[in-house]
């Protein structure tokens, strides 16, 4: 077996904003549900939500190829 | 996800026997296709100065020869126009000073979106902003436009007042907030700019070489069931493919969004 274990450590960063992207959709699903008319407003902020989780991972991705180990 | 790791496992115990190399960060670095004085001139370069290209040539192309009933070209360039200006522009930075930004924001979000969309053009199949390189400058001219409307609105000392201030705080809490809001207001918003792009477009376009090459290495391996898994991983290399499609777009649209964001807020008066 070879490999780094960044990558394990990636895997497990995977979770914690899968969780939060997995939240923010339903919230903003049920949202859509409840109020279509309000959709266009709630696709902004639910994007922004979506990005801002996912920054998280991103970043650990950039860091699990630049520290060696 | 269990099946994605299976697969990745099997390819890289296929690794041993076929010279399968997993792709890393050393596939982005492509050999200089041409040398100028000495300074290699490579892909990624090349692709840029051609993305470039198609921006102009679209913007001239769905502009030219505009009439009051649009043609098919003109409908495309202006529906494109029209969604960068009301949803991005106006929504964010607020219906008074949003057309002096619309060519920037206009000109940033099909650029990024061309340079990505080169990752899945069969032949070209590298997106540019898989770079780190390219996308930096990017952020830091969305840094320099945001902290300038914000210079130019309130003042250099009436900006940094306005973006590290949360309105409505008195007393020693601000000896611990100011520098908290100067730090993610503004000396943090050009890193995750560019590491966002940066970071989506080399993963995507990992896991696209990472299905590719490991599919054919199973593929040829000669093992039956090894090739039954080869056709799985090609399978999955076209879910990601659609996937990436999207992805694609959305970073683009993101990067922009959120300049326009960061505009809107340094522009926003106080309240």
């Amino acid at each position: 077996m070879e490999g780094s274990a960044n990558l394990i450590g990636l895997g497990l960063a995977a979770i914690g904003p899968g969780v939060g992207i997995g939240l923010i959709f339903a919230a903003f699903i049920s949202g859509v549900a409840r109020q279509p008319e309000a959709q266009s407003r709630l696709q902004s902020i639910a994007i922004l939500g979506f990005v801002l989780a996912e920054a998280l991972y991103i970043i650990t991705l950039a860091l699990a190829f630049v520290l060696p180990l | 996800m269990s099946l994605t790791a299976s697969i990745t496992a099997t390819a890289v115990t296929a690794a041993d026997d076929s010279g399968f190399h997993a792709p890393g960060p050393g596939s982005f670095e492509l050999p200089p296709v041409f040398e100028v004085a000495g300074f290699g001139v490579t892909k990624p370069m090349l692709l840029l100065v051609l993305s470039a290209v198609i921006v102009v040539w679209f913007g001239i192309a769905t502009s030219r020869n505009a009439s009051m009933v649009p043609g098919r070209l003109q409908y495309v360039g202006e529906s494109a126009y029209g969604f960068i200006r009301n949803t991005i522009g106006r929504d964010n930075i607020g219906s008074e000073h949003f057309l002096k930004y619309v060519p920037y924001l206009f000109t940033l979000f099909t650029f990024i979106l061309v340079n990505n969309y080169f990752g899945l053009i069969p032949f070209v199949q590298y997106p540019t902003m898989s770079r780190i390189g390219f996308v930096a400058p990017l952020a830091v001219i969305s840094w320099l436009v945001f902290i300038g409307s914000g210079i130019w609105k309130h003042g250099a000392l009436g900006y940094l007042k306005h973006a590290t201030m949360p309105s409505g705080i008195k007393g020693p809490i601000l000896i611990v907030l100011i520098p908290l809001e100067f730090f993610s207001n503004i000396l943090v918003r050009p890193f995750t700019l560019s590491l966002r792009l940066f970071g989506n477009m080399f993963a995507g376009h990992l896991l696209l070489i990472l299905f590719a090459t490991g599919g054919a290495a199973l593929i040829v391996s000669g093992n039956v069931f090894y090739g039954g898994v080869g056709v799985l991983a090609y399978v999955m290399g076209i879910g990601v493919s659609f996937l990436e499609l999207l992805v694609m777009f959305l970073q683009a649209y993101v990067f922009t969004l959120l300049s326009a964001m960061y505009i809107g807020e340094a522009l926003a008066d106080e309240h």
